[in-house]
């Protein structure tokens, strides 16, 4: 259908200056509000006419959303805070550079010093169907236009598909689900904490919402325990081209090794599901055994057990399959797949 | 209020696409109410109670009834209660995501959906071929009875004949209950493609645009609806002068004198080689 293409809705631009007030207005207008981060996945909905909010409310003048704070051996870091300030960090590049590689491998420079943590976790889905103003499941209609005999899916979801088969999008989502990360949510109630494994909701749940943020909720902030702080880490990322492009499929693995033998790991996946895909199985599979060939062979094998592809994405089965086995691998593995 | 939804197709058409959801608000706001001003219409109303001498002298006239009357067989009432398992498991898949509950829903769903339907399937054959078939439903010739039992109610005493197997109420009842599930079933069997169930291909262009939204409304109507009519029938269920009823549909049967109390002899007879519904001393 048509779009017109640049000329945005009308609406009324909040900019609080708190967190307090910014839950005060979100909360007054409900589900007519959109917030705005980054803006880098905002400003297109807004500027194809497709999401026409009666409210903005723009978080960019909190200061108390900015920043990265080490607490405990581990950190916090404001869901503000922009991804090319993540990449510097000092703490981050030295005990957590999961989460620096995985930022680092987002969109462009130009995006990485606009675009926030916050907002990269929280985007919305690229599904192009969803994104082009169609009626479907995600949208609020019945069909999902990108799961029928006739639909181009080529980057659509292989895991956990309910009707609509858009994936997460997110770089950074996979590296902090990997480092054990909580969400810090604030509402008109208080403040929650939330696993950021718990963070992102699949279409089965809930199909017109990726992430469990009410309308009246904000994410302020992202915690990082030491759990997995100086373990081994792998995060790669394929995509069509090597700038500016969302995964085909990405990989984030943190794997604490003891001797030979990985004594801890936790390893996941994205672009393959609407959520983040953290693989149990393999983490359960290789504890105990040595970071080699063999591991990597069984860990990929088992890591796409029960995918079902679409009509044009059956390539991200042994895509994902080959991640799995080059995170086991790790980075200074010198073998390919 | 929109009561109902529309989208753009790709072609650029608006077509429905479903009901509003404030109908299930509606829906359940209504059964409620109506719980509610029933309740207190039985609380405070002089309705018709049929006098306790009155069944006496039927008791001392029909004595070679049995004691116990058979008003459901095991069919019938395994039929019930796994279509009512079945009913609740739809309901609150469908309407508990919406009242703000999340959960993975349409698993559940879609498989009560198909016990819902074989169950219904079976009711069918059962009821045509080894039921009194047309007890149940009503028609024209029912216009009359719906008068007296509506005077009845206000506290009017009608003469005319007690029910026959059903009464008036729960056989309209039944006529709703019929439209609003078949029409949910019915969609909703259809609705089978466009999800993943492992057991058909899925095509969900096997309609067109136009009939998915009549589809999809048809079942959030007959849905909404089903909301309102579970919630007055398990009211009645569990109103105290209405435990006997509840009782037959798990045991399976009635007194004599509930039989005889409640019920018409000759508009349901019980039949038998060793039971009769004539009067004692008539051939």
């Amino acid at each position: 259908m048509a779009v017109i293409r640049d000329v945005m809705p009308v609406f009324e631009l909040y900019q609080p200056a708190s967190i307090d007030d910014a839950i005060k207005l979100l909360d007054k207008h409900g589900a007519d509000a959109l917030v705005l981060a980054g803006g880098l996945d905002s400003m297109d909905w807004l500027k194809d006419r497709l999401k026409k909010p009666k409210a903005v409310v723009d978080l960019g003048q909190i200061k108390e959303l900015k920043g990265i704070k080490e607490t405990n051996g581990g950190l916090e870091i404001g869901a503000m805070t922009p991804l090319s300030e993540i990449v510097r960090h000092p703490v981050v590049r030295e005990k957590f550079s999961l989460l620096m590689e995985a930022a680092e491998l987002v969109a462009s420079p130009q995006i990485r010093n606009q675009g926030t943590l916050g907002g990269n976790v929280s985007q919305d889905t690229r599904c192009w169907y969803y994104r082009g103003g169609w009626t479907c499941y995600r949208a609020g209609g019945n069909i999902c236009y990108a799961d029928t005999p006739t639909s181009v899916n080529r980057e659509h979801a292989i895991f956990d598909a309910d009707r609509c088969v858009a994936v997460n999008p997110s770089d950074t989502a996979p590296a902090l689900v990997a480092l054990d990360a909580s969400m810090v949510i604030r509402g008109p109630k208080g403040e929650r904490i939330v696993p950021a494994e718990d963070y992102w909701i699949g279409p089965g749940i809930d199909i017109t919402r990726m992430n469990v943020l009410a309308p009246n909720e904000i994410l302020t902030a992202i915690r990082i325990p030491p759990t997995m702080a100086g373990a081994q880490f792998y995060f790669e990322k394929v995509r069509d081209r090597q700038v500016w492009d969302f995964a085909l499929v990405n990989v984030a693995s943190a794997i604490v090794v003891s001797g030979e033998k990985i004594v801890k790991a936790r390893m996941v996946v994205n672009a393959v599901a609407a959520t983040p895909r953290r693989l149990k199985n393999v983490e359960t599979l290789i504890i105990g055994k040595a970071r080699n060939e063999e591991t990597a062979d069984m860990a990929g094998k088992l890591a796409v057990e029960g995918a079902e592809t679409l009509r044009h994405n059956a390539y991200k089965v042994p895509l994902m399959r080959n991640l799995v086995k080059r995170a086991i691998r790790g980075a200074g593995a010198t073998w390919t797949s | 209020m929109d009561l109902l939804r529309w989208g753009r197709s790709p072609w650029g058409e608006w077509v429905l696409t479903h009901v509003s959801w404030s109908l299930f608000w509606a829906s359940l706001f209504a059964g409620v109410l109506f719980f509610i001003a029933h309740a207190g219409y039985m609380l405070f109303s002089a309705h018709r109670k049929r006098p306790s001498a009155e069944t006496d002298a039927l008791e001392a006239l029909y004595k070679n009834l049995p004691e116990k009357i058979e008003r459901h067989g095991l069919a019938a009432r395994l039929f019930h209660w796994v279509m009512a398992a079945a009913m609740f498991v739809l309901l609150f898949t469908a309407f508990l995501p919406i009242a703000g509950v999340k959960f993975a829903w349409v698993y559940w769903h879609w498989m009560a959906g198909l016990v819902l339907t074989a169950s219904i399937l079976f009711h069918i054959v059962h009821a045509t071929f080894f039921m009194d078939f047309w007890s149940i439903w009503v028609g024209p010739k029912d216009i009359p009875e719906l008068k007296n039992e509506l005077m009845r109610e206000f506290g009017v005493d009608v003469p005319g004949p007690k029910d026959g197997k059903y009464p008036l109420g729960n056989r309209l009842y039944h006529t709703a209950i019929v439209l609003a599930g078949l029409g949910a079933s019915i969609t909703g069997i259809l609705m089978i493609p466009r999800i993943r169930t492992g057991l058909v291909t899925r095509n969900p262009y096997y309609l067109a645009d136009a009939t998915w939204g009549i589809t999809y409304v048809t079942h959030g109507l007959a849905g909404v609806g089903l909301v309102g009519l579970v919630i007055a029938h398990v009211y009645f269920a569990i109103r105290p002068e209405k435990w006997w009823v509840t009782k037959a549909m798990i045991f399976g049967f009635i007194t004599k004198r509930q039989y005889l109390e409640h019920h018409e002899p000759s508009r349901w007879p019980v039949g038998g080689k060793s039971t009769s519904t004539k009067p004692a001393g008539q051939a």
